[in-house]
């Protein structure tokens, strides 16, 4: 497993180089100078030239490049040209919200999403089954913006239950910060749910079909445990999987639903860098959310080892 | 022909039946004709019951009705009583309880590769049997299991308690799978076919501790095969099936030496030598027709030499020989041999 694991890190690292180039390139291909941003409204050509000289705008771009992945190995993302902040201190700043989004986000996923799938599977031809894929469907094809504003009007503005946005962090408030979150990770996860019930859903099924729920159910076995334990547990392989995917997406930003509740999370703050042209912002953020997403395509990948009795202790 | 068993099942005739299985009739939603029809079996005391019949012919379906194994939804039973354990199920109603399943009844199956849970320890999937049944902690089950795999001849059971099915060859998981079987002693054992995936050797060593664990325990066996020889090495009654009906049931020396169904003495003329064990049936000239294109009347018409205007009626089981049935209008045969001559 260790062999293998260091192979899939070997393969990792080509792909975050690669992506860091991309995304370095697209930026200095982009119209519009930083530089003018940052000025504002001073347009005398020394000052520019001294801000060129100082963020090295001059050099050549691979040999930017290099300066930049250089710092950033050492953990050096550079600054915002719009706060003058450290980039990795900005980032401290958002992760833990997005964060919290993500887990509250997977919770309502998993909660709704499992149950879901294992009961349409178990019952499958029949009108729950039918009741369950229609929802899912209706989960997948509804866009979350619109899903996210309906709430907004009708638990906020109407009937006035929670907040329509806001983010109060866990440590200040515990239950306001659940409060304010809510809403929006419920938004995004039931549109995970709808994916994970529809892979739990065939997952389930190719396992209810096999020769050992048989023997299970032989063994005399509730069918409680036929499906809960013998069942579910060699259904969960593609389940793990799955949901450490969804997470890696999670991290990487929930753009709409961070904007339409004013959640300043990662979404929020790469949006405004792309705007603003804040160049290393959003190269940090975009190397950070690669990096976070492989890592957990990575895990996912370790999960299916731990969960093979076949493949542990290879 | 040598044939092993038969002073035995001498003795037991007049044992009490431990199982009985009366007119079991069934089909699959969405067929139009009874996969099983109006089958019925008995098992005794201390005794095996080999059901013999070319692939398809319903072994299995028969089997797991019983065992109440056959998915509810998909499966449609219009008539069928077992009696067991001084009780009677309607089987078109209701199936057995699962107090009963896995206490007083197990089985082991066909594919002993896959019938094991690949995600869970084999002492646990043993122990979790006697668990649920004894109401033992699992410390006292996994005693249980170790016991059980040491019954069945696997080496080192406390450290194979342990293992995960993967580790196992096909032989040891179907071994298992008789420890799992019988750990909670139970009085039938059905086994379908349990050697038919292992080779030779492994054959002729499930059989014999099979039939060592049936003295050692009085148990009934209800034994599936498609391999005369396994019938002659274990038999005590035999039920020869064909297209989801018995056509002929009775001791297994009456079954060798005296077949009377044109089926039974078709198998009979086709059968491997006994010193080739392994070797399957189905030599018998022509093909079994499909579920849906079975013939009406006797279903063996379609492959019988002896077949008449007459077999367009179904021939009912009777008695030929004392415990000896045969479904055919022509048996006895030497009878009607004699009286047509
Ligand atoms: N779940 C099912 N749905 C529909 N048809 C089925 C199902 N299970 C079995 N059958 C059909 O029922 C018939 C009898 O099958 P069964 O498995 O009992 O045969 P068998 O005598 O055990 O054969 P083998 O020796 O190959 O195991 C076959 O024609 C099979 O295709
Ligand atoms: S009833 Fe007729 S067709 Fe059927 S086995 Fe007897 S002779 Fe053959
Ligand atoms: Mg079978």
């Amino acid at each position: 497993m260790l062999h293998f694991l260091m192979r899939r890190v070997l393969i990792a690292l080509p792909t975050i180089i690669l992506i860091s180039i991309f995304v370095f390139a697209l930026q200095k291909l982009l119209p519009g100078d930083p530089l003018l941003v940052l000025a504002g409204e001073e347009r005398d050509p020394e000052v520019l030239e001294f801000l060129r000289e100082k963020y090295r705008l001059n050099d050549p771009i691979p040999v930017q490049y290099l300066a930049w992945i250089g710092n950033a190995l050492q953990g050096d993302l550079g600054t915002s040209l719009r706060s003058n902040q450290p980039v990795t201190e900005l980032m401290a700043e958002k992760l833990p919200v997005t964060i919290q989004l993500a887990v509250m986000s997977m919770i309502f996923a998993l909660v709704i999403g499992i149950p879901a799938g294992i009961l349409s599977a178990v019952k499958k031809g029949t009108v729950t089954d039918y009741v369950a894929n229609v929802v899912a469907l209706s989960g997948l094809s509804i866009p979350n913006f619109w899903l996210g504003i309906m709430l907004i009007l009708l638990v906020s503005v109407k009937w006035q239950l929670l907040p329509a946005s806001g983010y109060v962090p866990l440590s200040e408030d515990f239950w306001q910060s659940l409060r304010t979150m809510v809403m929006p990770a419920f938004v995004l996860g039931t549109a995970l749910a709808a994916t994970l019930m529809r892979h739990t859903r065939s997952a389930m099924l190719g396992v209810l079909s096999a020769d050992y729920v048989r023997t299970a159910r032989a063994k005399g076995l509730s069918e409680r445990v036929v499906i809960l334990k013998h069942s579910f547990r060699n259904a969960l392989t593609p389940i793990v999987t799955l949901t450490a995917l969804l997470f890696g997406e999670l991290i990487a930003g929930a753009v709409l639903t961070e904007q339409i509740f004013t959640i300043p999370g990662f979404g929020k703050l790469v949006v405004d860098a792309v705007f603003n042209r804040d160049y290393a912002v959003v190269q940090g953020i975009v190397l950070v959310t690669a990096v976070g997403f492989i890592f957990m395509n990575l895990l996912a990948d370790m999960m299916y080892f731990v969960l093979n009795p076949r493949l542990r202790g290879q | 022909m040598p044939v092993s068993g038969t002073a035995k099942s001498q003795d037991l005739a007049s044992a009490d039946a431990l199982l009985t299985l009366k007119d079991l009739t069934l089909r699959f939603k969405g067929q139009t004709n009874d996969v099983v029809h109006s089958v019925s079996l008995r098992v005794r005391q201390g005794e095996v019951l080999c059901v013999v019949g070319e692939s398809g012919c319903g072994k299995s379906v028969t089997s797991m009705a019983i065992m109440g194994l056959l998915p509810g939804k998909a499966t449609q039973i219009s008539s069928g009583k077992l009696s067991f354990l001084a009780q009677d199920w309607d089987l078109a109603t209701d199936c057995l309880p699962t107090e009963v399943r896995g206490r007083e009844i197990a089985m082991i199956f066909q594919e002993p590769m896959t019938s094991l849970n690949p995600s869970f320890r084999i002492g646990d999937q043993i122990a979790e049997a006697v668990q649920r049944r004894r109401g033992n902690s699992r410390t006292e089950a996994l005693e249980r299991a170790e016991v059980m795999l040491q019954r069945v001849g696997i080496a080192n059971p406390k450290q194979r308690l342990r293992a995960y099915p993967h580790q196992l060859s096909g032989g040891m998981r179907q071994r298992v799978m008789i420890a799992m079987a019988l750990a909670n002693d139970p009085q039938i054992l059905i086994a379908d076919e349990p050697t038919t995936a292992l080779d030779v050797t492994i054959q002729a060593q499930i059989l014999d501790l099979i039939r060592d664990l049936r003295d050692e325990t009085g148990m009934g066996t209800l034994m599936i095969t498609h391999d005369l020889g396994v019938v002659a090495e274990v038999a005590d009654t035999v039920a020869v099936m064909y297209g989801g009906q018995v056509v002929e049931q009775g001791p297994v020396a009456e079954i060798f030496n005296n077949p009377q169904h044109p089926y039974t003495i078709g198998l009979m003329s086709a059968m491997p030598r006994l010193d080739r064990p392994g070797e399957r049936l189905a030599i018998v000239p022509g093909t079994v027709p499909t579920i849906s294109n079975m013939p009406e009347g006797c279903r063996f018409r379609t492959r019988c030499a002896f077949a008449t205007a007459a077999c367009a009626q179904r021939p009912k089981l009777r008695d030929v020989a004392s415990e000896h049935e045969v479904a055919c209008h022509f048996a006895p045969l030497e009878t009607h041999v004699k009286v047509s001559a």
